[in-house]
C-alpha cells in the first residue's frame, strides 16, 4: 500500500508545512534516539541502598495484592515454593521456564514436586519464571521473552510464582531499560535487538468491570507470588 | 454495535439517558462510589508530589513528537520491519478493515480474538469479520459484556459502566445456554468465573488476535498495551498472528518516553501506580522462542488526524485515552456514554468526535459542557478540552449550523452588547418588571422565553434593580 504510506506522510509534512527532514535537521532527533533522555523521575527511590529498594519493593507489591517471601539463597527456593504450593493446598506441580537461574536451584531435593520445563499449554495450575529485574518504584517485574522464558507461564496458569534475587532489584523504571540495553548492546535498543515481548506485571490480573468492584484474576492469574533471593549476585 | 454516527441526536440521546432508571443506577456506581475513579485517581496523583512535572514533560514529549510525526512513524516503520513486523498504513477506516480481513484470509482464520481497541471502535471491525466470515471475539471482560448485547462501549476504559451486575446476570443466562440454567450467578466473581471459562477456551482457538496499542515506540519499533486483565496478553501471544491496531499519533520516541507516560497514564485513568500488564511487542517470535505470534501486523490509521496537525485541534493528538477527563465530568455522569452517539464519549469525545467526523455530523457535542473546566485541570496531557469545544462552537455558528432561534437570540444580545446605553436601559427596565412580578413568590415557575430553564428549576426574581444600578446608589451614598 505504498501509495497510501506516501499519502499520509504527505498529509503530515503538508499539515506542518515542511517537507521531509534533510539529514541534517534530523541530527537532534537521531541523538535523542541514541541517547535517551530521562524524564523526572519520582523520588522514592532517591538515595535506597539494595536493602531498602528490596524492602520497598516489597511494601509495594503487598498493596497491588502479591505476596512476598524472602529466602536467602538460591538453594532454598525449592522448598520455599514446595511450601508456598503446599500452604494454598495446590498440588506439588509446575510449568517452569527453563531459566539457566532457575536450572540452577537445587531441584532434586524436593523429590516430590512435579516440574515440568517449558511453555505452558493451558493446563498448569503453577507456573514458575525469573525475573529480568524488580522495579522497587512500582513493585513492578520485567520479564523478557526468549529461549529461558516463555510468556505464556506469565498468563495462563491460575497462580504465577516469579523468582526475583535482590541484585536485580532496582529503582525507577528507567534503570531496568538500562540493563535490558546492556544486556542487548547497541543503543538504540532498535527492532531485533528488542526481546519479543517484555512484560511488566505489578500485581495479580484484576477487573473492575462489574459495577466497578475490583475482583482479582480476570484473564490471567489469580496469585502472584514473588521468591525475593537475598544473596544472589548477578 | 454500529458504526453509523447518532450524534445529531444528542438531546434526544441525553433525555432518554437521564429517564433511564438502570442507567443511572449503575452511572451511582461511576460517580459516587466509595472507589469512584475520580476518586481513586485524586488519591493516587496526591500520593505523587511529582505528578504535575511529569505531566509537563509528558505533554513536551507529545508535543515534540507531533512536531515530527513524519520522522519518528518512519523510524518506527524501519525498526518494526527490521524485527520482523510488517507495518501497513491505512488512510481511512475502510483501507484498515480490508488489511485486517486480508491477514485473516491468507491465515483461513476462523476466529480473531480481540484486546480492548478503541480504534477497534473506529473501523467497526467486528461487524466487517463477522460479515466476512471470521468469529470476533471481545475478551475483556467489559467488552465481552458489551458484544454479547449488541451495544457498544460507554466508556473508554470501562466499557459495560453503564450497566449493573443484574443486567450483567442476565445476559449471560441468555448467551451461555450450554450451561446449567439453576447455576448461581448472584455474585460478582460468579459472572467473572464464567466469563472467564468461556474465553480461555476462545484465546487457545482463536487463529488470529488483534489487539490496540497504547503507545508505538520508534527506537524499537515496539507496540505497547497497558491492561489489568491479562486478556490483551493471551489474545497476542497465543494465535498464529498478531495485529495491533494503532492510529498515527501513538508514535513516543524512546522507551524512557514511554515510562513517563505510563507514570500519568494508569493514575489518571484507574488511580493505580501501574496498570497490572504492561506489555512491549516487537516483532514476530524469535528464533528459539517457545512461544509467540508467527506473525505480527502493525496497522498505522490516520482517518483524519494528519489534517489535525497545524490547526487549532492539535492539542487532541496528545491524548493518552485514560479516561480522566469523563470520569471527573458532569455531564457524562448524568448521561453516561452512548449519548454522546459515536466511539469517544465525554469532554475528549465532545473534541475528537466533531475533529473526525465533522462539526456538522456532531455540533451538540461541543455544546454538551458546562466549561467547568474540570476535563482540563485533571488532563495529564494538559489538553485545552473547553478551549476546542469553543473554537467548535464558533465554527457552528460560522457555518451557519446551529438553529436559527439560537443565531437569533445571539444576534440580538450582540446588538444590545454593543450599544451599551440601550442595554442599561432594557436591562433596568426587565429588572423592575420583574421585581415587580415577582415579588410575592420570590421566584418565577414559568416565564415566556424561558420554559427550558422553568421547567426543571424555578427562576429567582430580581431585585428590582440591576447590579450596575445598585452599586452606582452604593458609591453615591460613599461620596456624600
Amino acid at each position: 500500500m505504498a501509495n497510501a504510506r506516501d499519502q499520509v506522510l504527505g498529509g503530515i509534512r503538508r499539515a506542518l508545512r515542511r517537507a521531509a527532514l534533510d539529514s541534517a535537521s534530523a541530527v537532534p532527533l537521531e541523538q535523542r534516539l541514541a541517547q535517551p533522555p530521562r524524564g523526572p523521575v519520582p523520588a522514592r527511590t532517591h538515595g535506597l541502598d539494595r536493602r531498602r529498594l528490596v524492602d520497598l519493593f516489597e511494601k509495594y507489591a503487598v498493596e497491588v495484592n502479591a505476596t512476598v517471601m524472602r529466602v536467602a539463597g538460591l538453594d532454598d527456593v525449592p522448598e520455599a515454593v514446595a511450601t508456598f504450593l503446599a500452604s494454598q493446598n495446590l498440588p506439588a506441580e509446575i510449568a517452569m521456564a527453563p531459566d539457566p537461574l532457575l536450572d540452577r536451584m537445587p531441584w532434586a531435593r524436593r523429590p516430590l514436586l512435579k516440574i515440568r520445563k517449558g511453555r505452558s499449554d493451558g493446563r498448569d495450575a503453577v507456573g514458575l519464571s525469573a525475573a529480568f529485574t524488580g522495579v522497587a518504584e512500582t513493585a513492578t517485574l520485567m520479564l523478557a521473552s526468549g529461549p529461558g522464558n516463555p510468556s505464556t507461564l506469565n498468563f495462563l496458569p491460575d497462580t504465577h510464582i516469579v523468582v526475583l534475587p535482590a541484585s536485580r532489584v532496582v529503582g525507577p523504571l528507567e534503570d531496568a531499560w538500562a540493563r535490558l540495553r546492556a544486556a542487548h548492546p547497541g543503543a538504540p535498543l532498535s527492532g531485533a535487538a528488542m526481546p519479543r515481548t517484555v512484560n511488566l506485571i505489578t500485581g495479580p490480573s484484576r477487573t473492575g468491570d462489574i459495577e466497578q468492584k475490583i475482583l482479582m484474576g480476570a484473564h490471567g492469574p489469580r496469585r502472584l507470588h514473588i521468591v525475593i533471593v537475598e544473596d544472589e549476585q548477578d | 454495535m454500529t458504526m453509523q454516527p447518532t450524534s445529531r441526536a444528542f438531546k434526544a440521546n441525553a433525555h432518554d439517558a437521564l429517564a433511564d432508571a438502570k442507567l443511572q443506577r449503575a452511572l451511582g456506581f461511576f460517580q459516587f462510589g466509595q472507589a469512584g475513579l475520580a476518586e481513586r485517581r485524586r488519591q493516587a496523583v496526591d500520593r505523587l508530589p511529582e505528578f504535575d512535572v511529569l505531566r509537563d514533560r509528558a505533554k513536551a514529549i507529545k508535543d515534540h513528537t507531533l512536531a515530527h510525526l513524519d520522522w519518528y512513524l518512519e523510524r518506527f516503520e524501519r525498526n518494526c520491519t527490521e524485527a520482523g513486523g510488517h507495518v501497513h498504513w491505512c488512510r481511512n477506516a475502510e483501507e484498515a478493515r480490508q488489511v485486517v480481513l486480508d491477514i485473516c484470509r491468507k491465515l483461513n482464520a476462523r476466529t480473531a480474538t480481540k484486546g480492548k481497541s478503541m480504534i477497534g471502535e473506529e473501523i467497526a471491525i467486528n461487524d466487517y469479520l463477522a460479515a466476512n466470515g471470521v468469529e470476533p471475539i471481545e475478551t475483556d471482560l467489559g467488552e465481552y459484556i458489551v458484544q454479547i448485547r449488541h451495544e457498544m462501549p460507554s466508556h473508554i476504559i470501562a466499557p459495560a459502566i453503564h450497566l449493573t451486575q443484574h443486567q450483567v446476570e442476565a445476559s449471560f443466562r441468555k448467551t451461555h445456554t450450554q450451561l446449567d440454567p439453576a447455576r448461581q450467578l448472584e455474585e460478582p466473581r460468579q459472572l467473572l468465573d464464567e466469563a472467564r471459562g468461556i474465553l480461555r477456551q476462545k484465546f487457545l482457538d482463536a487463529d488470529v488476535g488483534i489487539t490496540g496499542a497504547n503507545f508505538l515506540i520508534a527506537e524499537t519499533g515496539t507496540s505497547v498495551i497497558v491492561t489489568n486483565e491479562g486478556n490483551g496478553d493471551l489474545t497476542q501471544l497465543l494465535p498464529k498472528a498478531h495485529i495491533v491496531l494503532a492510529s498515527l499519533e501513538k508514535v513516543v520516541p524512546t522507551l524512557e518516553d514511554a515510562s513517563t507516560i505510563l507514570r500519568v497514564l494508569a493514575r489518571s485513568a484507574t488511580g493505580q501506580d501501574m496498570s497490572v500488564y504492561t506489555t512491549f511487542s516487537t516483532g514476530p517470535r524469535r528464533a528459539g522462542d517457545l512461544d509467540g505470534p508467527g506473525e505480527y501486523h502493525v496497522i498505522l490509521l490516520d482517518n483524519g488526524r494528519s489534517a489535525l496537525l497545524g490547526t487549532e485541534f492539535q492539542d487532541i493528538l496528545r491524548c493518552i485515552r485514560c479516561g480522566a477527563c469523563m470520569n471527573n465530568c458532569p455531564v457524562y455522569a448524568s448521561v453516561g456514554g452512548h449519548a454522546y452517539g459515536w466511539v469517544y464519549p465525554g469532554p475528549m469525545g465532545s473534541v475528537l468526535t466533531p475533529a473526525l467526523i465533522g462539526v456538522e455530523n456532531a455540533g451538540h457535542l461541543p455544546n454538551a459542557s458546562t466549561f467547568c473546566g474540570r476535563c482540563e485541570s485533571v488532563c495529564p496531557m494538559k489538553i485545552p478540552l473547553p478551549k476546542m469545544m469553543r473554537h467548535f462552537r464558533e465554527q457552528e455558528y460560522e457555518r451557519k449550523l446551529s438553529p436559527r432561534t439560537v443565531r437569533a437570540g445571539l444576534a440580538v444580545w450582540a446588538f444590545l452588547a454593543r450599544h451599551p446605553v440601550l442595554y442599561h436601559f432594557l436591562a433596568g427596565k426587565a429588572a423592575a418588571l420583574l421585581g415587580r412580578l415577582g415579588r410575592r413568590n420570590g421566584s418565577f415557575y414559568g416565564l415566556p422565553l424561558a420554559g427550558g430553564w422553568t421547567a426543571t428549576r424555578e427562576m429567582p426574581a430580581p431585585q428590582g434593580r440591576t447590579f450596575q444600578a445598585m452599586w452606582r446608589g452604593r458609591q453615591a451614598g460613599k461620596v456624600r
